[in-house]
């Protein structure tokens, strides 16, 4: 049973799943049509690089990487209340959620 | 022991005159516009009376050595090698020059106020002859060419805008352009004549140019000539000689005042005094002292000619001018430069007599200027009848009169100067005749017999007018009892000796008495023409139509140089200015800048289409760029292909 | 064990996340991003980041999610609707995220010095010390600003979401309506 939990896994995986992750965030973001699932793939993205951070914390043991992602998270809140609330306003003008269609600045 | 000489002051009067009366004149009563306007010059001559009584003795206060430099204080140019500065010379040629110039220019002032008192510029009219004299007054007093230059260029200004000065008249606005622009050519070689001598001499000091060319002989010929012609080629256009003379009979069509005292008594000698300024540089040329000579000669029997049939009494004495001046640039190209500028102040005296005086003929006579419609004046205007009288007698060289001592000394030592000198002897003494002939001619015309023109009541003149005319005919008369001696010996000092040392007294008795004869047939060819027999002069033109059509045409000089400079220069520059300047630079820049702005906000546009993706897009390709560009190490890459590429291409 | 966990939870992270791209309606997608949180959330105890993975349950998965789920619903966003599409995004797009994702994992791949990961490994090795100790231990001393700052930065988030997404109550002049009718 110990020999479990002394197997490694390479960090390097853990990045590449991070940059994985990124990725299909950026690729969600260019061909997504629903306002809110574009809005989605970001979020995406931002947790790939929590990912990419909390790996490097493990690397150097320090734990400035898991505050930096603590800090993420919460600006991630912050923005998710706020753009969603942009998205009702755009809704509520537009009556449309569809990306093609909101390309006007002026409401 | 030198005292102050206050020579800034002399300039510095009249530009305060100028200023005066310039801004405020309009708004001043008459009595004070007049007043500023004739203190200034009275002042100035006040100055240099001072001067010139300190020069010769007469205060033992003011006892002063020449020359007498001031200079101000205050940096002008120094620029490497070059070092000018605003300096005021004072010696025996600039002394006589300033009384000329503020003597006669007072009481031509003077003369203004009797002659312009209706004018509705009376005070553009004062201050614009205030800043004339100002100019003219630096020109005089310059101790370099480039003060000198200041001076040249104002008084070309203060011609065109005097010239110009009923400018609602597009012959007056035309005459003062022509003015202008004549000039400027002139000052060209003016201007290249000064590089040259920045360029050889290091310096635009008279007196140092001077002491240069005494000191190394090697300065003969060669530049000294080039520089010579640039400077002579100046003065033809300051002192309308052949080819520059066009503006002159042009200019008359200013005021009476401003012909009598900037194209009579100072602002075309200019020329002859700045000639005799640079003295030393024509000394060192033989040529371009021939070349002046013979410029002064073709022009002074050119000019003569013209002046024989022309109808207009201004245009007669403008000719004359011409014709006068030509003899004082004769007077210089034989070296005799104490005699042309003896003859300038002789001429300064009775020529601005002459104009005043018809000034005062065609104000009597309410501004008629056509010969043939005067007539019979005599009686009804006795003063300027006499004055005018005293002038023509000096004018054509009668003893005792001033005209006959200048006159004689010029053609005296023309005389001198070998065969060639006997030529220029004969020409002068042939345009005597001339002159003589065509000046009777117009006291014929002006004075004598009956009336032509009976319906016009003349009335003599204000003694505002008639003043200056007495004391100009007593000049006139006296001028020249000083002698070419003793006027000689005084300016010897600035301007050299006179030449006459292959002379005697006894020449030079018979060439005067050979003048005087000249003169008097002169006189009663007149006579015969004008008096006894007045159906001659048309049977002579009806017999030679051409020649007279040729001479009462001025030689179609002008309509020459508008078909052969003018024009081409009209066509040209309205070629380039239209076409090139405005059709293909301007019009091409702002269709090429349009065009640009249209083609790349074409492209661009396209950018910004509001659609998300195509935003999304970008944003990523750019990220890309940024981590292919910080992340890869293009140093090894590069190294890694050019390694390949080599390999390859050694297969 | 730890290579077992971490070949599950990370298929589900790349399975959510590709499900995500999939699904046409967006509360399908929404439903798979809460997926990738979890999963996430496992790998982050993996790491031996506690503290994190309970906050990404309890604020990305508890909180954002379900605030992303009521705007669906709130909206009632049907199934993505076919548009026309986007040529930059197909042209430029895709290569630049070709490029981008091979530049990082060439970079990844050929690293040095990247260590692995022992599931008995904590954070600190230092024993008796947990995760949320060393955690707090420095969030509340050295980057007690920060931490303040980012308390008013959710504030003003709070009151941006509420004016922005309030009813608008000017009638067409612009006036503002009389509220209360």
């Amino acid at each position: 049973m110990s020999s479990l939990f002394a197997q490694e896994v390479p960090l390097s995986w853990y990045l590449l799943l991070s940059a994985a992750l990124f990725s299909l965030g950026v690729v969600g973001f260019l061909i997504k049509r629903n306002l809110i699932t574009v809005f989605m793939s970001i979020e995406l993205m931002l947790n790939g690089v929590n990912l990419s951070f909390v790996t490097f914390a493990q690397q150097w043991h320090a734990v400035k990487g898991q505050i930096f992602v603590f800090f993420v998270m919460m600006v991630a809140a912050a923005e998710a209340a706020v753009g969603l609330a942009i998205i009702i306003a755009v809704f509520r003008a537009r009556a449309t959620l569809a990306v093609d269609r909101i390309d006007l600045m002026k409401l | 022991m030198n005292a102050h000489l206050y020579l800034w002051l002399i300039p510095l009067l009249p530009f305060a005159g100028f200023l005066l009366n310039g801004i405020l004149g309009r708004r001043l009563p008459k009595w004070l516009v007049t007043t500023v306007a004739l203190l200034a010059p009275l002042a100035a001559f006040g100055v240099v009376l001072n001067a010139a009584l300190g020069v010769f003795g007469i205060i033992p206060v003011t006892i002063i050595s020449l020359p007498f430099t001031e200079t101000c204080p205050l940096p002008w140019i120094n620029a490497g090698l070059l070092h000018v500065n605003f300096s005021f010379v004072l010696d025996q040629l600039s002394l006589v020059m300033l009384l000329v110039v503020t003597g006669v220019g007072f009481l031509i002032h003077v003369y203004s106020v009797g002659y312009m008192g209706d004018d509705k510029g009376y005070a553009r009219y004062f201050s614009y002859l205030n800043l004339f004299l100002f100019f003219m007054t630096v020109l005089v007093l310059a101790g370099n060419a480039l003060v000198m230059f200041i001076g040249w260029e104002g008084v070309g200004l203060a011609s065109y805008l005097l010239i110009g000065f009923w400018f609602q008249k597009k012959s007056a606005a035309d005459a003062g352009k022509k003015a202008f622009i004549v000039n400027r050519i002139g000052d060209f070689g003016f201007l290249i004549g000064m590089f040259l001598l920045v360029a050889n001499f290091g310096t635009l000091t008279f007196t140092e140019i001077a002491t240069k060319l005494g000191q190394d002989p090697g300065w003969n010929g060669g530049v000294v000539t080039v520089i010579a012609l640039c400077l002579m080629l100046g003065a033809t256009g300051k002192s309308a000689q052949l080819p520059l003379y066009i503006w002159l009979p042009d200019a008359m069509e200013g005021p009476t005042p401003v012909s009598a005292l900037i194209h009579a008594a100072t602002m075309v000698t200019a020329g002859v005094y700045m000639v005799a300024r640079t003295h030393v540089l024509f000394d060192h040329s033989p040529f371009a002292l021939s070349v002046v000579a013979i410029i002064g000669a073709a022009t002074a029997i050119f000019a003569a000619t013209i002046a024989l049939v022309q109808n207009d009494i201004k245009r007669v004495l403008a000719y004359s001018t011409i014709s006068q001046l030509g003899y004082m640039f004769l007077g210089c190209g034989v070296a005799a430069y104490s005699a042309a500028i003896f003859h300038l102040m002789t001429h300064a005296f009775f020529k601005a007599l002459l104009f005043m005086a018809a000034g005062s003929v065609i104000h009597a006579i309410g501004g008629e200027q056509d010969l043939r419609k005067m007539g019979g004046l005599r009686k009804k205007l006795p003063v300027t009848f006499w004055t005018m009288t005293a002038a023509v007698l000096a004018i054509a060289g009668f003893f005792p009169f001033a005209g006959f001592f200048s006159k004689d000394a010029i053609l005296y030592v023309a005389f001198l100067q070998g065969t060639n000198g006997k030529i220029l002897w004969f020409v002068g003494l042939l345009t005597a005749l001339l002159t003589s002939f065509y000046m009777f001619r117009l006291w014929y015309l002006t004075f004598m017999g009956e009336s032509r023109s009976p319906e016009v009541h003349p009335h003599e003149s204000p003694w505002s007018m008639r003043g200056p005319l007495v004391i100009l005919a007593l000049l006139s008369v006296c001028g020249g009892w000083i002698g070419m001696e003793r006027f000689g010996n005084f300016l010897a000092p600035s301007v050299g000796v006179l030449p006459t040392e292959a002379g005697n007294m006894r020449l030079e008795i018979i060439l005067s008495i050979v003048a005087v004869l000249v003169a008097l047939e002169g006189w009663l060819i007149a006579d015969k023409l004008y008096r006894r027999k007045p159906a001659r002069p048309a049977q002579y033109a009806a017999a030679l139509p051409t020649g007279y059509k040729l001479l009462a045409n001025k030689y179609y000089v002008d309509e020459l140089y508008g078909a052969v400079v003018v024009k081409p220069l009209l066509g040209f520059s309205k070629f380039v200015l239209e076409w090139v300047v405005d059709f293909v630079i301007l019009g091409g820049a702002a269709w090429l800048l349009g065009g640009i702005a249209t083609f790349t906000g074409a492209i661009l546009q396209r950018w910004q289409s509001g659609n998300l993706r195509s935003y999304a897009a970008w944003l990523a390709a750019g990220a890309a760029a940024v981590l292919l560009f910080l992340l890869v190490p293009w140093a090894t890459v590069l190294a890694g292909l050019t390694a390949i590429h080599l390999g390859m291409a050694g297969h | 064990m730890h290579l077992i966990l971490f070949l599950i939870f990370a298929g589900f992270c790349l399975g959510g996340a590709i499900n995500l791209l999939i699904q046409s309606h967006p509360i399908n997608s929404a439903l798979s991003l809460i997926v990738v949180m979890v999963s996430l959330a496992v790998l982050y105890l993996l790491l031996g980041a506690e503290f994190l993975a309970a906050a990404q349950v309890i604020v990305y998965a508890g909180a954002i999610m379900v605030l992303f789920t009521f705007v669906v619903m709130l909206l009632n966003a049907g199934r993505e609707a076919r548009t026309m599409g986007s040529r930059a995004a197909r042209l430029v797009g895709f290569p630049a995220v070709v490029v981008i994702l091979a530049v990082i994992a060439t970079v990844i791949l050929h690293a040095q010095g990247l260590g692995v990961a022992k599931l008995s490994d904590g954070l600190t090795n230092v024993p008796g010390q947990t995760n949320i100790e060393l955690l707090s231990t420095v969030l509340f001393t050295k980057l007690l600003l920060p931490f303040e700052v980012t308390s008013v930065l959710i504030l003003i988030a709070i009151l941006g979401a509420v004016a922005l997404a309030r009813h608008d109550d000017t009638d067409p002049q612009g006036n503002v309506e009389r509220t209360g009718k």
